[in-house]
């Protein structure tokens, strides 16, 4: 098993009154696809919000390559190297394609600043993203905004990925443009850890998977494992799915 | 980077003749159809010219005054109803420097009149920006988040500044003359047009062609109309929007100082208490223009200074609260505002 890159404690969050992490415990291998299943309000996006720092841990210790990532700002977090992708995309809609990416490029003042290879290799996997350089975002259908905001994530090289059900609302064909991408950054040795509630989604594209119920980690180990075992699926994605109703 | 491999000449003009196709003309529609409506109800045709000519130019020295306040709001959601006291000190600032350059106001040359006006106009920026940063650090930032503290404070933070400009310049109203050029008018046919009308015109739409380009050329553009969209995600792409705020506050600030040396002058005199009779104004405009957008705070300062002028000339009685009827029309219209931003 490859070194963890991302590490979470004991991580307790709060968002106001409500106490929704109880103890996360979750090991994010570097290089490898790491998926996060549950049901909806297990706590997943809480999660890499958490990680993120756009809320803050009140309990528990948060690492990033051996560096203790828990009360640090989300700027400084960004800036070590994490892109996030949130469930509403978060993009920019009245800026044009070009305008998102030139402003996830930290380090370039200018589009030309952006390394050429780099925006070939993400036309490559995203073709719209060419098409529709100069228009604005906000015109972008469901499937191209979620390549654009994936697109965004990686257009500088970035430690790890934090996205969140980039599945979620698209169509089949879609889902399988996203999953045919997301395998071209596993093949770059690119660290994800990807929020998922489509489990076939996810059995195609992880090599771990961490299960969350009720604000924990309540399984963790290798995806193959989980996708062989109906019982073990049964029993952890159907409990989340009792647990649910 | 050869951008030539990611867009050529023709994509570039198919979106951009896109845009322009997608563009919303209705607002922007909206400034020429009231005056054109104004004209028979006005009569004659060079009282028309007169009134739209001071339509326009009070209606660009408000957007320059509103258009920092409408990027803080879109920015931070800070409701700064303090923004007034910016007006004043710039419009006190430039009394003392024209007091200073008085020999170069009074003088018959129009190039010794700018050498008394540009130092006012950059002193009232300078201080009024310098204020702008005090008063962020001390009254705004406390209470990001509380609108109603905001409310609060903000106002509470304007009277002690109205207080501070009676204990340095008196209680009373000081005279701010124009430069001896730019009184008068030219005379077109039967109209009447100010002199000091056609320059404040022309530094309103130099204003609004550099906030157009800093905002749409400039990284630290695009970061304000990212921020004003969607603030967090800006935050997770790894650029601090607090110091993006405070940039844009100082900015705000200046702005304004700089719009209480036009409308000093375009008054003539000015008021400690010149702040907060402006504030009503810009904050209609910036409502009618939808929070956070720059095109809509000058569609609405445009649409407000012609209602005034109007309305004043037609029914004086009715100009107080021409304005009020204006934005409660355009809001019936428009809940959002002409320009509503995306994302919020």
């Amino acid at each position: 098993m490859s070194d963890a890159l991302l590490t979470l404690e004991g991580v307790h969050t709060h968002i106001g009154a409500y106490h929704i992490l109880h103890g996360v415990d979750l090991t994010v291998p570097a290089n490898q696809l790491t998926m996060l299943l549950g049901r909806n309000g297990a706590g997943k996006t809480t999660t890499l919000r958490t990680v993120m720092g756009l809320w803050h841990a009140s309990q528990g210790r948060i690492t990033l390559a051996g560096q203790d990532i828990t009360a640090r700002a989300t700027p400084d977090i960004a800036q070590s190297g994490v892109a996030y992708v949130p469930e509403s995309m978060g993009i920019f809609s009245d800026l044009s394609v070009k305008e998102n990416m030139l402003l996830a490029a930290r380090g370039a003042r200018t589009i030309d600043d952006v390394d050429t290879k780099r925006l070939e290799w993400i036309f490559d996997m995203f073709p719209a993203m060419k098409k529709f350089w100069l228009h604005p975002a906000g015109k972008l259908s469901g499937g191209q905004k979620q390549m654009l905001a994936v697109s965004r994530a990686i257009v500088e090289p970035r430690q790890l990925l934090l996205i969140d059900e980039p599945s979620k609302g698209l169509a089949p064909a879609i889902i399988q443009n996203m999953i045919a991408a997301f395998r071209e950054l596993k093949a770059a040795q690119t660290t994800i850890l990807l929020v998922e509630q489509n489990f076939n989604f996810a059995r195609q594209l992880g090599d771990t998977v961490a299960v969350m119920d009720d604000g924990r980690v309540v399984h963790s180990g290798a995806m193959a494992e989980l996708a062989e075992d109906s019982a073990l699926q049964a029993r952890l994605l159907g409990l989340s799915l009792g647990a649910h109703q | 980077m050869n951008t030539s491999v990611i867009t050529t000449p023709a994509t570039g003009s198919v979106a951009r003749w896109q845009a322009l196709k997608d563009f919303d003309w209705k607002p922007v529609a909206l400034v020429p159809l009231l005056a054109a409506l104004a004209l028979p109800a006005v009569g004659s045709g060079s009282t028309w010219l007169t009134l739209t000519v001071a339509g326009l130019a009070m209606g660009l020295i408000v957007f320059i005054i509103a258009s920092g306040l409408t990027l803080v709001f879109g920015l931070m959601d800070v409701l700064n109803f303090g923004h007034g006291v910016f007006i004043a000190l710039g419009a006190f600032v430039a009394v003392s420097v024209f007091g200073g350059l008085n020999a170069y106001a009074i003088a018959d040359s129009f190039w010794l009149n700018l050498a008394a006006l540009v130092p006012a106009m950059l002193a009232a920026m300078v201080v009024a920006g310098a204020v702008g940063l005090v008063f962020e650090r001390f009254i705004v930032r406390p209470v990001y988040g509380q609108h109603l503290k905001q409310i609060l404070i903000t106002m509470g933070g304007m009277i002690i500044g109205e207080e501070l400009i009676k204990v340095i310049w008196g209680p009373g109203q000081l005279a701010l003359p124009l430069p001896e050029t730019l009184r008068g008018s030219f005379i077109i046919g039967d109209a009447s047009i100010e002199k000091y009308r056609l320059l404040a015109m022309g530094v309103g739409l130099a204003v609004f062609a550099a906030m157009v380009w800093t905002l749409n050329r400039t990284k630290v553009g695009l970061l304000i109309r990212a921020g004003v969209q969607d603030r967090e995600m800006v935050e997770s792409l790894g650029y601090r929007i607090q110091r993006l705020f405070i940039g844009v506050f100082v900015a705000g600030s200046a702005l304004a100082g700089l719009g209480g040396v036009m409308w000093g002058l375009y008054q003539q005199t000015v008021l400690p208490q010149m702040g907060a009779q402006v504030n009503v104004l810009i904050f209609i405009v910036i409502i009618i223009g939808g929070l956070g957008s720059t095109l809509g705070a000058l569609v609405g300062a445009l649409l407000v200074g012609l209602m005034a002028n109007y309305t004043g000339f037609l029914m004086p009685k009715v100009a107080l609260f021409s304005n009020i009827a204006l934005m409660v029309a355009i809001l019936l219209w428009r809940p959002q505002g002409v320009y509503p931003v995306a994302n919020r």
